[in-house]
């Protein structure tokens, strides 16, 4: 049985996610232009709690979507086909500082994967991209706008969040060593 | 999620759970269809080689289309155009193809196992687009799809196969998929058509169409296949559409909620009634969406390698 730790229980993630959106608003100050998107599965549930913190900062309410990036992924043919997620983005990206939210950044793969989805939806303003866990290793120039928490990792360990949105006891972020 | 397939060959080797997987995949594929830019990259420099040895034209613009919305490069191959008529076998035309270093074909052939024996002698993954009277396995996943869509489950449902079912790829392949996800299968037309030996694949055979269609959920009317059978099977078409087409008084003895399905071309005032093909309760026109959205689904999955699917998080 290989070693869990749980590296962010519930109270961290909460903080985590409270700073995020603090840094979020300082960064973009007409928080009218700012929208959310969430990468499937980990990012979507994030990127909607970091909507409702942002829209107590800046009382008023923030778009929040989600968005697959499964169809342009560059590894399509080395993997079994991955699980296609519905991709919901209820307004107009185009001239819009689109946040894209994911749980783990990792190699960088699907950050690049979800700017080339997004492109598909109109072309943002600027695209930021805010993380809960950078665990290192990245495979492309890619660098994280907002992090929760930078944790070093060996490549074959695995990083989980589990969110109470899905079906969860509580809320952890977990690092299974091998 | 479960997919480690290379081709699509039947129904009848696919477990339910594979079946499902093609339909959620084919759910979001669905939605592409509905944005601005309708193309996605997911099988970008692939090469697919569309075999149409026997005429198709709603087929084959289908996957023509999922082709080019997935951004593969397309190679069509047609009976009247090809080498077919100069002599040479089916293996070797395949052979040639695979030597342009094609990743996919999708053949149509007129001749029942085609598509497996391709499979057997080439390294790309084939797709059956319909194999004489045997499978036409991309139209049972579209229209278990459809069915999904609407009535919002499959098992326990009353689904009415009503024609020919003898000489129909469709039906065997609906068959197949039907019974794996818990349908009740109930199968009617002339005794010439339906032969009893359907009860084997676990359906209920009845010659009585207004019985057939009482409780059924879903109507599922098939052409009669001029092209495949002989001209003994049945006395004329004006009898048939006596005796077994669907028109209004028939439908009005139906549940309300009963939907009606054909996988096309339909021939109106035979097998359907002109007006009932038009209704709400017609789902012609979705199925042939659907159907798009399904070879999207079935590209894709294919395309994925092999081993587990886990891939490196972020």
């Amino acid at each position: 049985m290989p070693e869990s730790v749980v590296i962010l229980d519930a109270a961290a993630i909460q903080r985590a996610l409270t700073r995020i959106a603090h840094e979020i608003a300082e960064r973009n100050e007409v928080g009218a232009e700012v929208a959310l998107v969430g990468i499937p599965e980990g990012g979507v549930p994030l990127a909607q709690r970091l909507g409702k913190i942002l829209a107590e900062i800046w009382k008023h309410a923030v778009p929040v979507g989600s968005l697959d990036v499964s169809m342009h992924r560059d590894d399509l043919d080395q993997h079994a086909a991955p699980k296609v997620y519905p991709t919901v983005i209820p307004f107009d990206v185009t001239g819009k500082t689109v946040v894209l939210v994911d749980d783990v950044l990792f190699s960088g793969r699907t950050t690049r994967a979800a700017m080339d989805a997004l492109n598909d939806f109109g072309r943002p303003r600027k695209i930021q991209l805010a993380v809960l866990i950078d665990r290192g290793h990245r495979e492309l120039p890619i660098k994280a706008d907002f992090v929760g928490k930078n944790v070093p990792t060996a490549r074959e360990e695995k990083v989980s969040l589990r969110l109470t949105e899905d079906g969860a006891q509580r809320d952890e972020v977990t690092l299974e060593k091998k | 999620m479960s997919w480690n397939r290379k081709h699509l060959l039947d129904i009848e080797s696919l477990t339910a759970a594979e079946i499902m997987t093609v339909i959620d995949t084919a759910r979001a594929f669905k939605a592409v269809g509905k944005r601005i830019i309708k193309k996605v990259p997911a099988l970008r420099g692939k090469t697919v080689v569309n075999l149409f040895v026997e005429p198709s034209t709603r087929t084959r613009i289908s996957f023509e289309l999922a082709e080019q919305r997935l951004s593969a490069d397309i190679i069509n191959f047609s009976t009247e155009a090809s080498s077919f008529k100069k002599g040479e076998t089916l293996k070797d035309t395949a052979r040639n193809l695979e030597a342009l270093n094609a990743d996919f074909i999708v053949i149509r052939h007129g001749a029942s196992g085609a598509p497996h024996f391709l499979s057997r002698v080439i390294n790309a993954s084939v797709i059956n687009a319909g194999d004489g009277a045997h499978e036409h396995p991309t139209q049972a996943l579209l229209d278990a799809f459809t069915i999904l869509e609407r009535k919002g489950k499959i098992k326990g449902l009353n689904v009415t196969i009503l024609g020919d079912i003898l000489y129909s790829r469709v039906a065997r392949s609906n068959i197949w998929a039907l019974k794996k996800l818990g349908a009740h299968v109930t199968l009617c037309g002339p005794v010439t058509l339906v032969p009893k030996t359907f009860e084997q694949m676990g359906c209920r055979v009845t010659y009585d169409v207004d019985e057939a269609i009482r409780e059924a959920d879903i109507i599922h009317l098939l052409r009669i296949q001029h092209e495949r059978q002989r001209k003994t099977m049945f006395p004329g078409i004006n009898e048939y559409t006596q005796l077994f087409g669907l028109n209004k008084a028939r439908l009005a003895k139906c549940k309300p909620d009963a939907l009606i399905m054909h996988p096309g071309p339909i021939n109106r005032g035979v097998e359907i009634d002109s007006e009932i093909a038009d209704c709400g309760r017609s789902l012609i026109l979705e199925q042939v969406t659907n159907g798009l959205a399904v070879r999207m689904a079935v590209l894709f999955l294919l395309n994925g390698g092999k081993g587990p699917q886990e891939i490196a998080a972020s």
